[in-house]
């Protein structure tokens, strides 16, 4: 079973049903209990950083029990920013630290948030992103951006490129929406789901 | 700057009205031309970006027959998924994104209760919420244009540029602009009002009415500055319409996701 982490940050009935249609088993709780018992984890998230709190506090433990234990682990959205050490549109709340450096806001002179379709270019051997080329459209809506760092495995370019996805061991992250990015975000939750 | 490979978005729209799509629609492989969620996920396969449902049902009763038709549609859909038509309150949008719509999109409602857009966007995020403005200018400059309710036919006494403005203020994620002057006409997109809007706001816009051909989609790209172009009509004469408007699209040099 997959525990789609409810943390209070909008609507993520989408990310369920994506999951569903690969052919997972996926519950959508804010129960620590629950998430402790979990095979895998998925944190989504649109809105603002400022909703990660539950994250660092009541979520805390089981979240930091899934990265020490292996179990595979996808934060979407602003749940892969959260992996990141904090952001800049809520600087008094930090994230995980898992993936050095700070989400920015987009910079002046590209409009924002940056809504649509972007490609997506594939740096390095990823498991998360196995049989998808670089090229790939994705579907973005975001304000803020996580730097590209030592475990990018996909980049994207928008008032400069910064990371659609990133990899270390268990840890996934990806800045696009692959509940909402046609085919290929299908094969990139069959891929998690078949870690 | 580097905002170059940031596709704009072709957005396919259905009207419906009590669960079934109206006006007509011509896909080969159709078995029901009347059901949303067929329509959708045959839009979407066709290479639309995204996909917009708009209840234009008139009868009361129709709400749960909506979120019926919504849930079905989200169903299968894996790509962005607009519902409006009908929404006044936090709680029918609530009912909405439940049945797994991604965003609303508001008109009337906003106009009526400017911080019903406030509401829904601090709930479910800006990027849920598209505040839908129906502007009207005649031979007048985009200045003087005119936001109208009720489908185009009540006039507000609010101008189109300042009800935009206001509505970015208060959280709207994207704005969709329909030229009540071009709607239905085919003669092209109202490129002047629409660059205009998308100088006055920082997020982006969907241009919507007049679409009658490719040509008017690379105008309102270019000179138009949209984000994005809404049609209707235009993708309803099957599945080659949007693969062929895409490909005159990237031929004239506007970013497409292609293939899809």
């Amino acid at each position: 079973m997959i525990a789609i982490v409810d943390y209070g940050a909008g609507n993520i009935s989408s990310v369920k049903k994506a999951l569903e249609h690969v052919g997972a088993t996926a519950e959508v709780t804010c129960d620590p209990q629950v998430i402790a018992e979990a095979e895998k984890l998925v944190v989504p998230g649109v809105g603002h950083f400022n909703r990660c709190q539950p994250l660092n506090r009541q979520l805390r433990l089981p979240l930091l029990d899934a990265f020490v234990s292996g179990k595979p682990f996808l934060g979407i959205c602003v749940g892969m920013q959260w992996l990141f050490e904090g952001s800049t549109e809520a600087p008094e709340i930090s994230g995980a630290g898992l993936f050095q450096g700070e989400c920015e806001r987009f910079p002046a002179g590209v409009k924002s948030p940056h809504v649509g379709w972007n490609q997506i270019e594939i740096r390095n051997g990823s498991r998360l992103l196995r049989g998808i080329e670089s090229g790939v459209f994705v579907y973005y809506t975001h304000s803020y951006r996580a730097p590209v760092v030592e475990e990018t495995v996909a980049s994207s370019q928008y008032g400069g490129e910064f990371s659609a996805a990133v990899e270390r061991d268990n840890i996934f992250g990806v800045q696009f929406h692959p509940e909402k990015s046609g085919a290929t975000g299908l094969k990139v939750l069959e891929n998690f789901c078949g870690l | 700057m580097g905002s170059e490979r940031l596709t704009k978005r072709i957005i396919a729209c259905l009207d419906v009205d009590g669960g079934r799509v109206v006006k007509g629609i011509q896909f080969e492989q159709l078995r029901d031309a009347g059901d949303p969620a067929e329509l959708a996920r045959l839009h979407a396969e066709a290479g639309a970006d995204e996909i917009v449902l708009l209840d234009i049902t008139a009868t009361s009763g129709g709400r749960k027959t909506l979120i019926d038709t919504v849930g079905r549609t989200a169903k299968q859909l894996f790509i962005p998924f607009t519902v409006g038509g009908g929404i006044r309150t936090l709680d029918d949008a609530a009912q909405v994104f439940d049945a797994g719509a991604d965003k609303v999109s508001i008109n009337s409602a906003a106009i009526a209760r400017p911080e019903l857009i406030g509401e829904i966007a601090n709930r479910f995020g800006s990027q849920a919420v598209i505040v839908a403005v129906d502007g009207k200018r005649g031979d007048n400059p985009p200045e003087a244009a005119e936001v109208y309710v009720a489908g185009g036919r009540t006039p507000t006494g609010r101008e189109v540029l300042q009800w935009v403005r206001e509505a970015e203020e208060r959280g709207a994620g994207e704005i969709l602009l329909t030229s009540m002057d071009r709607d239905g006409t085919g003669v092209g997109f109202d490129c002047e009002l629409t660059a205009a809007v998308a100088a006055e706001i920082s997020i982006p816009v969907i241009a919507s009415g007049g679409a009658g051909n490719a040509d008017h989609f690379v105008e309102v790209f270019s000179a138009g500055k949209a984000d994005a172009a809404l049609a209707a009509s235009i993708f309803h004469f099957g599945t080659h319409a949007i693969a062929d408007l895409k490909q005159a699209l990237l031929g004239a040099g506007i970013p497409m996701r292609w293939p899809c």
